[in-house]
């Protein structure tokens, strides 16, 4: 017999005589690997560091050190092999799942959208107008624009030309009387016309004050709508009271307890699961959904694991042909993608215009509601994922039963028992146990199969006795995905939370299918 | 084996073969309703499984070309579904190669490697890999609403965010090639080593060549998944002109513009290609699990 790897160790022999020119290659192309990712990592630091995320920058220089070190010291020689893998796995799926966790104890929101600072900066750049102000007038020479304007007390100012093209602070200039014309200022019905690029002047006169145009004839002072104090407060200029942060709340808040727009994200604790478990309108579609949720997994693995072990018994029957051709088109259904699959059902199933339907009507004469019915929606999602699912149970169970010894087929046939004794008294005990952690494993990626709800139904029909927005065929992942990004109000904080608890629930089963997968492979 | 076959084991065999025959026949109906939808005239459905005029209008707009209908007004494609598949592609490609490229020393080092934790970090790592995305879609989000502010070639509507955000599959990927290296022997880079080969060199130039195969295939399976994802897709991108396949299909299909010939087209333009890719690769895939099931 010829020896298969004979070829590598004649590689692994030849390596000593290029050994000199190979190891210096290698060697410099990691060298050079090693030297961009550092100079990435320091540019990276930079930037945070520029961005005003001093934290942030000393968690990337830490992480920074850690890895440099991993690679110079010859202790850890093993970890340099592993970092990169464990680390993307760290980046790429614990800190999603870590920032979800600390998002849910947020009241991150569409009304508390921004950081505490940049909430703070939104208010402080305000501006309101004082009455003050000046009249003025437009004049053009060639494509540019002068202004001239007039105060109160008879001043007269002029600006510099300028081509009103995007925001400008213009300076002004004092002058004794105005050196145009009098009829050379454009008519209003120009001003009119160029209304938007006026707005966006700001007219600094001499003394620092700045003013933007508040009316088609006028330009008024304006003054910064809040100021902050030195104990960390803000006043509202107009009124003079006194704003206080509300870090629980959320919100810059006036002494009445009136709130300023815009909110600040800030941390609230618990809220959003005491939420989730106290408040009835919360409470009443979280149990429905998570009921429906289970079901909906625990159905879907009974049916695929039921039809895929009958397919793959008979598949597995020596007395049959063609098994071959059989087992490619029952495979089919897995192997379309599922973003072309369950659209195509979702046209199939449509009411008024699905083949389904036209089918159903021609043979019963009926035409369901799958869309509208929550029963009916409901046994249409079962129907669709168990013909996704059922050809990797198939698939799966095929290559047990082929691992069960002949001779046990041969022993019941000598005793006469038919192919139902078969099945029940020989196959199915025997696979149970090595199939147990896959069965656990799909009933886990059903219960969040957002995929099929979000391009089957949406969630459809939504119940009509809620007051947020979720409906019969809707599993906990959908439910989250529309209160995070569809209705409802974008509510984040409370979509992580919700989440955080599924991952309970997913971490549970990972736990008892690890256990299962281990009892397994220590029997082998 | 020797049995003597009981009478009833040809009418056993022939009902098997009716009942297999019917179940396929229901579950590829849908490919047929679909092949022709698409050649039908028009995008609203009725008429016959075998339609009675062949029109080719929906397979013009799906590959981008315009055609004249019978008024003769222009129709022009309703969707640069060609853009979508470029961009599908190039994402998938770049995640693929990103997250084969950080999983393949890792799977190195705990396919040959004695380390202190080395046991927990496959645990880990087992576990990881059971976590959907799905559950961190908004983390996922904020996280890269949060980066564009610093990085704007890496926030939300890049392609660069999205190749990246997929590149969570290193978990599945390190216990798919840690499998394979356990496969090969171990000998041969102990040759390679009483050589003077170091670890690093016997592990590029010994096991290596001899892992391209399930290189190979999990670099398929990550590019495929890259090409089917639709969650994590449908909150970071929005731009028309940057949507992937996944999620630009889906809208063919709203209610008030019901383009179901149009879909069924672009359905097939795009599933053909990565169904057969995956029924190519779908052997690797399932004996990885299965094998994975068993030694553990």
């Amino acid at each position: 017999m010829t020896n298969p790897y004979k070829g590598s160790i004649r590689r692994a022999h030849r390596i000593k005589d290029e050994q000199g020119m190979k190891r210096s290659y290698l060697k410099a192309s990691l060298a050079a690997l090693g030297l961009v990712t550092l100079l990435a990592w320091l540019a990276l630091i930079i930037v945070f560091y520029v961005a005003h995320q001093p934290w942030l920058a000393g968690v990337t220089l830490v992480l920074l050190g850690v890895a440099t070190w991993i690679y110079i010291s010859p202790r850890f020689y093993a970890w340099r092999y592993v970092v990169p893998g464990v680390m993307a796995a760290m980046i790429f799926i614990v800190l999603p799942m870590a920032y979800t966790l600390v998002i849910g104890f947020t009241n991150y929101s569409s009304s508390h959208l921004l950081p505490f600072q940049r909430s703070t900066e939104v208010l402080l750049n305000r501006t309101n107008s004082t009455g003050e102000g000046m009249a003025f007038t437009l004049h053009q020479d060639g494509n540019k624009y002068q202004f001239a304007f007039t105060s109160d007390d008879d001043k007269y100012y002029i600006s510099e030309p300028s081509a009103l093209n995007k925001e400008v602070r213009l300076k002004l200039q004092s002058v004794t009387t105005l050196p145009f014309a009098e009829d050379s200022a454009l008519p209003l019905r120009k001003i009119i016309e160029l209304e938007a690029p006026i707005k966006n002047v700001i007219a600094v006169t001499p003394e620092g004050n700045e003013l933007r145009m508040s009316s088609m004839r006028r330009f008024s002072m304006m003054k910064p709508a809040f100021s902050r104090n030195a104990d960390g407060t803000l006043t509202d200029n107009s009124s003079g009271k006194i704003l206080k942060a509300d870090m629980a709340g959320g919100y810059w808040k006036y002494p009445d307890g009136t709130n300023a727009e815009p909110g600040f994200r800030s941390y609230v604790g618990l809220d959003n699961y005491i939420q989730i478990f106290t408040e009835k309108r919360f409470l009443e579609p979280f149990g429905r959904v998570f009921t429906w949720t289970i079901s909906f997994a625990a159905l879907n693995t009974l049916f695929t694991f039921g039809i895929g072990i009958l397919l793959a018994t008979a598949l597995n029957w020596d007395a049959l042909k063609y098994r071959n051709f059989y087992r490619m088109m029952l495979f089919l259904p897995y192997a379309v993608p599922a973003f072309i699959s369950i659209p195509v059902f979702r046209g199939l199933f449509n009411e008024n215009l699905g083949e389904i339907n036209m089918v159903l009507d021609m043979f019963f004469g009926v035409r369901p509601n799958w869309f509208s019915d929550a029963t009916l929606a409901r046994s249409m999602v079962l129907i669709v994922n168990t013909w996704l699912g059922y050809p990797y149970m198939m698939i799966i169970s095929m290559g047990l039963i082929k691992a069960i010894p002949n001779e046990l087929y041969e022993a019941s046939a000598l005793a006469g028992a038919g192919p139902l004794t078969n099945f029940f008294r020989i196959t199915l005990p025997l696979i149970a146990r090595p199939i147990a952690p896959l069965l656990i494993a799909s009933f886990a990626c059903n219960f969040n199969n957002l995929t099929l709800i979000a391009l089957l139904t949406g969630g459809v029909p939504d119940y009509l006795d809620t007051s947020v927005p979720v409906g019969a065929t809707d599993l906990l992942a959908s439910y989250t995905y529309r209160i995070a990004f569809q209705d409802s109000g974008q509510n984040y904080a409370l979509a992580c939370a919700i989440s955080s608890i599924v991952f309970l629930i997913v971490a549970t089963l990972a736990i008892v299918n690890l256990r299962l997968f281990k009892v397994n492979s220590s029997n082998q | 084996m020797a049995i003597v076959l009981k009478q009833s084991h040809r009418w056993r065999v022939f009902a098997t073969h009716a009942a297999m025959l019917t179940f396929i026949l229901i579950t590829v109906m849908p490919f047929l309703m679909i092949l022709s939808i698409s050649l039908r005239p028009g995008n609203f459905a009725g008429g016959h499984l075998i339609p009675e005029h062949l029109s080719f209008e929906h397979w013009k707009l799906a590959l981008g070309i315009s055609y004249i209908d019978a008024d003769g007004s222009l129709v022009k494609p309703p969707f640069p579904v060609l853009l979508w598949i470029w961009n599908s592609l190039k994402v998938s490609f770049i995640s693929a190669f990103v997250s084969l490229v950080l999983s393949i020393t890792s799977a190195y080092a705990f396919a040959r490697m004695r380390f202190k934790g080395r046991d927990t970090l496959l645990n880990g790592l087992l576990l990881l890999q059971m976590f959907p995305s799905v559950l961190a879609l908004v983390a996922i989000y904020a996280l890269f609403d949060r980066i564009g502010d610093f990085i704007p070639w890496l926030g939300l509507n890049s392609h660069w965010s999205l190749a990246l955000a997929y590149t969570g599959g290193v978990a599945q990927h390190i216990w798919l090639i840690k499998g394979y290296y356990d496969s090969v022997p171990k000998e041969l880079e102990e040759a390679a080593a009483v050589d003077g080969a170091t670890p690093f060199q016997a592990f590029i130039h010994v096991l290596l060549p001899m892992a391209v195969p399930i290189l190979v295939v999990v670099f398929v399976l990550a590019f495929l998944g890259g090409m089917i994802e639709y969650p994590v897709a449908s909150v970071l991108m929005h731009d028309e002109q940057h949507l992937t396949l996944a999620i630009g299909s889906r809208l063919f299909l709203f209610n008030q513009r019901y383009l179901w010939g149009d879909f069924a087209a672009t359905a097939i333009l795009a599933g053909m290609p990565l169904t057969l890719l995956f029924l190519v690769t779908q052997r690797w895939l399932v004996s990885g699990l299965t094998s994975g099931a068993v030694k553990g």
